[in-house]
């Protein structure tokens, strides 16, 4: 620094900051003027201390889990209050489920029941959407020695999808529950009730001829029905929705909008659609067909959709 | 207030006092940089700078010259993303408004030095708000402003103890070299 007396410096200094402040805006006009060159300058300096940022970040990320740490520690023991009352909750659940378990088990003792088999499934991709003899049908990939046959029952993740109808030598097509020529036999779970589920091509079946008297509660469960030999009994199907306009109609679990993968179960059952060594070609499409002895129409019923086919198709 | 140092002696002795000159501004550029981190609100920066700026202007003028201020503001400018110059604007006036009351502050007890900087930094805040309006020719909000007076006035009282530590030392240093 070149050594100055100080009032000399203390001159430079008086002048210096007039000049600088009429330097300073200038440069705020500059900035206006070219904001760009102003971003390409941030913009390099940015490049130039990123490094010590980084280096920076270490110790405070470090603190701030520290933090975190601490904070978790302080809300620990209101977690585990909250979890010892959680747990005492379960522990009651688990001893009920437990006496269920045992009385089941006891029950089924004495009734010498046949306990269910455990179904086999495959999974398939679904490769395309609709097309066919459909509306709301979906065709998978199969491999070349698939198992795949006629009346197996398609879900996804969460709930019943469909049937399969048709069988390729490398694909399959699954006849959706909304498609309008579906007929799925179900159970209301809350008052047992039968009833069929009929497709409409909308987003919703419309539950149809269920037993006078017991008309289907607004968010019951809907279950399928080991009725007429088509289904297992108690796959999960949907809840029940009231529509405005009137009609009991079933959300179903399943996304039958963005089916990826389809589970196959089979269960051994080929109640309704005959066995595949059928003597003449079977019909392209059958739909499941309503079991004659639930078919009990109901009053409050409006729509009278299409009858089920009975038999070529 | 002192008078001038001594001559340097020697090299290691020209090293330490050309280290002692450049610190205040150093010291302040660096916290400018660390302010820049990106977790805190970006006006820190400013917010840090400014107090920094009026204390070395009081305490070590000659070590915190214009043109350093200057670019203190640049720096701090492009760190925090505001209108570039503004910043450069409000530590140019913080250094102007230190230097000129230097005499009175430096000797006035803490308290004071507190309150005659409490002022600067609200009116600082006022002129970046202004500056703002002038720049953008619409009513920007009030409340960054205020948070920006509030952040520098908090943040003053630990950077002056910390800061008059490091002073003091400096001083020391130097009445030892004579």
């Amino acid at each position: 620094m070149i050594r100055l007396s100080i009032p000399l410096r203390q001159a430079l200094a008086r002048m210096s900051l007039p000049v600088l402040l009429a330097v300073a805006i200038g440069t705020l006009l500059l900035g206006r003027a070219d904001p760009q060159a102003v971003e390409r300058a941030r913009m390099m300096l940015a490049d130039v201390l990123s490094p010590v940022w980084a280096a920076v970040q270490e110790p405070v990320q470090a603190g701030r889990d520290m933090v975190a740490e601490v904070r978790g520690l302080w809300n620990l023991r209101t977690e585990n209050a909250r979890l010892i009352e959680e747990n005492e909750r379960l522990r009651r659940w688990h001893s009920a489920a437990l006496a269920l378990e045992a009385e089941n088990a006891l029950l089924r003792r004495q009734l010498a029941w046949i306990p269910d088999p455990a179904p086999h499934f495959r999974t398939a991709r679904v490769v395309a959407d609709a097309g066919g003899t459909y509306a709301r049908a979906v065709l998978l990939a199969a491999g070349p020695q698939h198992a795949i046959r006629r009346g197996q029952v398609a879900l996804d993740d969460r709930g019943f999808a469909g049937r399969v109808t048709e069988v390729g030598a490398r694909s399959a097509r699954v006849l959706l529950a909304t498609d309008i020529n579906s007929r799925i036999p179900v159970t209301i779970v809350g008052s047992r009730a039968r009833a069929i589920m009929a497709g409409a091509n909308t987003a919703r079946p419309r539950l149809q001829h269920w037993p006078e008297g017991v008309a289907p509660q607004e968010g019951e469960r809907v279950v399928t029905s080991a009725e007429g030999g088509a289904f297992p009994a108690g796959l999960p199907v949907g809840v029940v929705r009231w529509s405005p306009s009137g009609a009991a109609e079933v959300e179903l679990y399943a996304r039958l909008d963005r089916l990826d993968v389809l589970r196959l179960f089979d269960f051994g059952l080929s109640g309704i659609l005959p066995p595949e060594a059928a003597p003449r070609p079977p019909p392209r499409a059958r739909p499941p067909a309503p079991p004659a002895q639930t078919a009990a129409p109901s009053p409050s019923e409006a729509p009278a959709t299409t009858p089920p086919r009975g038999g070529g198709g | 207030m002192k008078g001038r140092r001594e001559p340097a002696s020697g090299p290691l002795q020209r090293l330490d006092a050309g280290a002692r000159a450049i610190f205040p501004v150093s010291l302040t550029a660096f916290l400018a940089v660390m302010a820049a981190v990106p977790i805190g609100p970006p006006s820190l920066v400013i917010a840090l700078a400014l107090p920094c700026v009026f204390f070395w202007s009081l305490f070590r003028p000659a070590a915190m010259p214009p043109l350093a201020v200057f670019a203190l503001g640049l720096l701090a400018d492009l760190l925090s993303f505001q209108p570039l110059g503004v910043g450069v604007l409000l530590l140019l006036v913080t250094h102007g408004v230190a230097m000129r009351w230097r005499a009175v502050i430096a000797r006035a007890p803490f308290l004071v030095a507190w309150l005659a900087f409490s002022a600067l930094a609200l009116g600082a805040a006022a002129l970046g708000w202004l500056l703002q309006l002038v720049l953008t020719l619409q009513w920007p909000p009030l409340a960054p402003p205020l948070a920006l007076a509030a952040m520098m006035l908090g943040m003053y009282p630990p950077l002056a103890l910390v800061l008059s530590r490091m002073h003091m030392a400096m001083a020391r240093a130097e009445d030892a070299l004579r």
